[in-house]
């Protein structure tokens, strides 16, 4: 990793953390009309991925899809006002918080339905592959997912063809109200690509270089060719599973703890201060910048006008009735 | 004594919580229905009472949880599949529509099915395209499945208790925005029996056949507006959607000589096109004009609130159609 591309790495996932606490605020002050789901916590993983991905890479994503789409480019403007049902947001406020798209960065959408984008992830690696590129997928999604019929067909299917497909597991430990104890036979997600004949491996997805490096070698053999793999990202949802969760699933002293200790912000900085490629003037320097960028981003939104009505019938399905 | 008044979603934890304590074979399974007591609180207090065992939590795995259900209740229990929202069933049709509707009959009535699905349905609060379902309609065409979607809390519990006693699948629909209205509910345990339609208000000059929330804002709308500009409408609240009371709802036509039907569902080969259709097939002697639809427009549902404002069916916009219908 050379330098740049160290401090781009912490800048995306400060751009994604404080995008998010914004639209928690947003959120409180009824400018988002939809409970979101928050990503805060789990930046790492969708900067580390993304840093190995280009245009023309494709995402699939999730209800929890707002990092994703920053990570992969989507212009954060575009985003925020989505998420406030702004005309112009990245789908002119018809999609919302978790349906969002922007095809010319490989944003091939995040999909509300738990599952729904691994499926299409495979499709578009089929695709990438018949159209003999050199291109990708990524289908981000959490460990609840992997419990559903779509992850065991798609890998499968993946595996068989030799799919350019990358999935990515971001086990944050629960799935609504349910833990992944509650809920799934197995502690590593990752051991279930051995029935799938795909490389498996389990990362900390607190560790951006750690995420990045085992984003990098699969991104590598699945453009050489050779296939897709899964990744597991443990990490920890910080906040509830949507906005005015009232978590009594799990304990508050273990969600502070879990603060303290799986902040991927701090993790990185702290490890590029050590290294010398940061001075902490430099750090606020970058934090003052992200924060006026996402500043910007939220006038824009909260600037922008509403859709009316009518706007609904613009892709009216038939003209019928 | 003033009767109990409780919301919606408390008649039909109580309903289920009723059965559960008469009969043990009754157990609840589906995400987050365990400690959490389900998205809606619709479980809570089940784990404290009965245990983990019988409100169980279980992976998101919509197609295996659901062919729990139908093998289960195969063997004698009765099992509640709790599928979230209806948005999700999607994943669950297999088992629902190839398998629980048909084995009774594959088999010629050697085994039983007597499994209920439930889920939480319809727009509300900018839930957006994958989160807003109403598509009820489609497991009536499956032949062997019962459909049943309560609009009142009293509904709630007499229509869940019946449905956890049927011997058949049934498909219990609880609409979001219906959850946490109030109404008269008696503590004792009782049925609503599944066909039969309930006249929620008598009128004159219209037959409104409503659904799930429709009926409340047909309620509504006649509260707010017509009743005051003397428009007299009756509403038949069919109650179950699939088998559907035909004969209620061919008097009511016969008496008010005009038809409208409000769904939220959408309008293609849907709940209310069937209800035209049969009053046309059977009724058209009485009718003054032609029956009308009011449904969903037939579009994706968007995110922005004034977008999902002007698709869903509203109690203004109802009380619009009604006037225009009396006018002519
Ligand atoms: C098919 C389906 N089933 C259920 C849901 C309801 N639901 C939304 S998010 C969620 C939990 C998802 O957990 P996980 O995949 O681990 O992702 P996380 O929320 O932890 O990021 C559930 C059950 C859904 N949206 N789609």
């Amino acid at each position: 990793m050379d330098n740049k591309l160290k401090l781009d790495l912490l800048r995306t996932m400060l751009e994604i953390r404080k995008a998010e606490l914004q639209l928690a605020i947003l959120y409180k002050h009824g400018e988002v009309p939809c409970a979101a789901h928050l990503y805060e916590g789990e930046e790492a993983i969708a900067a580390g991925v993304c840093a190995n991905l280009n245009d023309k890479d494709c995402i699939t994503s999730t209800h929890r899809g707002h990092g994703h789409c920053i990570a992969k480019g989507m212009d954060v403007k575009k985003m925020i006002a989505e998420v406030c049902a702004r005309k112009t947001g990245c789908c002119s406020g018809k999609g919302g918080t978790m349906h969002m798209f922007a095809p010319e960065k490989g944003v091939m959408g995040t999909i509300g339905i738990v599952g729904g984008g691994m499926p299409i992830a495979t499709g578009i690696g089929l695709a990438l592959k018949m159209q003999k590129t050199d291109n990708v997928a990524v289908s981000f999604f959490g460990e609840g997912a992997s419990n559903n019929g779509t992850f065991h067909e798609s890998l499968n299917l993946a595996s068989l063809w030799k799919l350019p497909v990358i999935y990515v597991c971001e086990n944050n430990g629960f799935a609504t109200s349910v833990s992944a104890a509650r809920s799934t036979s197995v502690k590593d997600i990752s051991i279930r690509a051995l029935g799938y004949n795909m490389p498996g491996v389990t990362v900390d997805g607190n560790k951006v270089d750690e995420v990045y490096a085992a984003a990098k070698e699969a991104v590598e053999r699945a453009r050489a060719g050779e296939g897709p793999t899964l990744i597991e990202c443990k990490t920890y949802r910080l906040r509830g599973h949507f906005e005015g969760d009232d978590c009594l699933y799990r304990t508050k002293e273990e969600t502070e703890i879990a603060k303290q200790l799986r902040n991927p912000e701090t993790y990185w900085k702290n490890c590029l201060i050590i290294e010398g490629v940061l001075t902490e003037e430099e750090y606020q320097q970058m934090e003052a910048e992200v924060d006026a960028k996402i500043a910007e981003a939220v006038e824009f939104a909260l600037n922008s006008p509403k859709p009316e009505g009518e706007d609904a019938m613009t892709l009216y399905h038939t003209p019928l009735f | 004594m003033a009767a109990r008044k409780i919301r919606f979603v408390e008649a039909l934890r109580e309903g289920m919580r009723q059965e559960m304590e008469r009969d043990e074979r009754v157990f609840v399974i589906g995400e987050g229905v365990g400690p959490h007591g389900s998205c809606f609180k619709q479980t809570d207090g089940f784990v404290a009472q009965f245990g983990d065992d019988r409100s169980k939590d279980t992976p998101i795995s919509e197609m295996a949880i659901s062919g729990c259900g139908v093998g289960a209740a195969m063997m004698g229990m009765r099992p509640i599949v709790d599928l979230m929202w209806i948005d999700f069933m999607t994943l669950a049709t297999d088992q629902i529509c190839n398998q629980a509707a048909k084995l009774n009959y594959m088999s010629d009535g050697q085994v039983k099915v007597p499994v209920v699905y439930r889920a939480s349905s319809g727009a509300s609060m900018s839930n957006s395209a994958q989160h807003s379902g109403s598509f009820y309609s489609w497991f009536a065409n499956i032949p062997g499945l019962t459909v049943v979607v309560p609009s009142t809390p009293y509904d709630a519990k007499g229509l869940i208790v019946s449905a956890i006693r049927e011997e058949s699948p049934v498909l219990y629909f609880e609409h979001k925005r219906l959850l946490n209205t109030k109404g008269e509910v008696p503590e004792e345990e009782y049925t609503v029996p599944i066909g039969v339609a309930d006249i929620k208000k008598e009128g004159t000059d219209i037959t409104v056949v409503a659904t799930g929330v429709e009926v409340k804002y047909t309620l509504d709308a006649c509260k707010k507006f017509l009743d005051k500009e003397g428009i007299s409408v009756e509403v038949v609240d069919p109650r179950t959607i699939w088998p559907y009371d035909k004969e209620t709802i061919l008097n009511s036509v016969k008496k008010t000589g005009k038809l409208l039907v409000v769904d939220e569902g959408f309008r293609v080969c849907g709940f209310a096109s069937e209800i035209v259709a049969m009053v046309c097939e059977e009724g058209m002697e009485y009718l003054k004009q032609a029956p009308e639809q009011y449904n969903t427009v037939h579009t994706t549902i968007p995110f922005a609130p004034a977008m999902e404002d002007y698709v869903f069916p509203n109690p203004a916009k109802i009380a619009d159609r009604i006037r225009k219908m009396v006018a002519k």
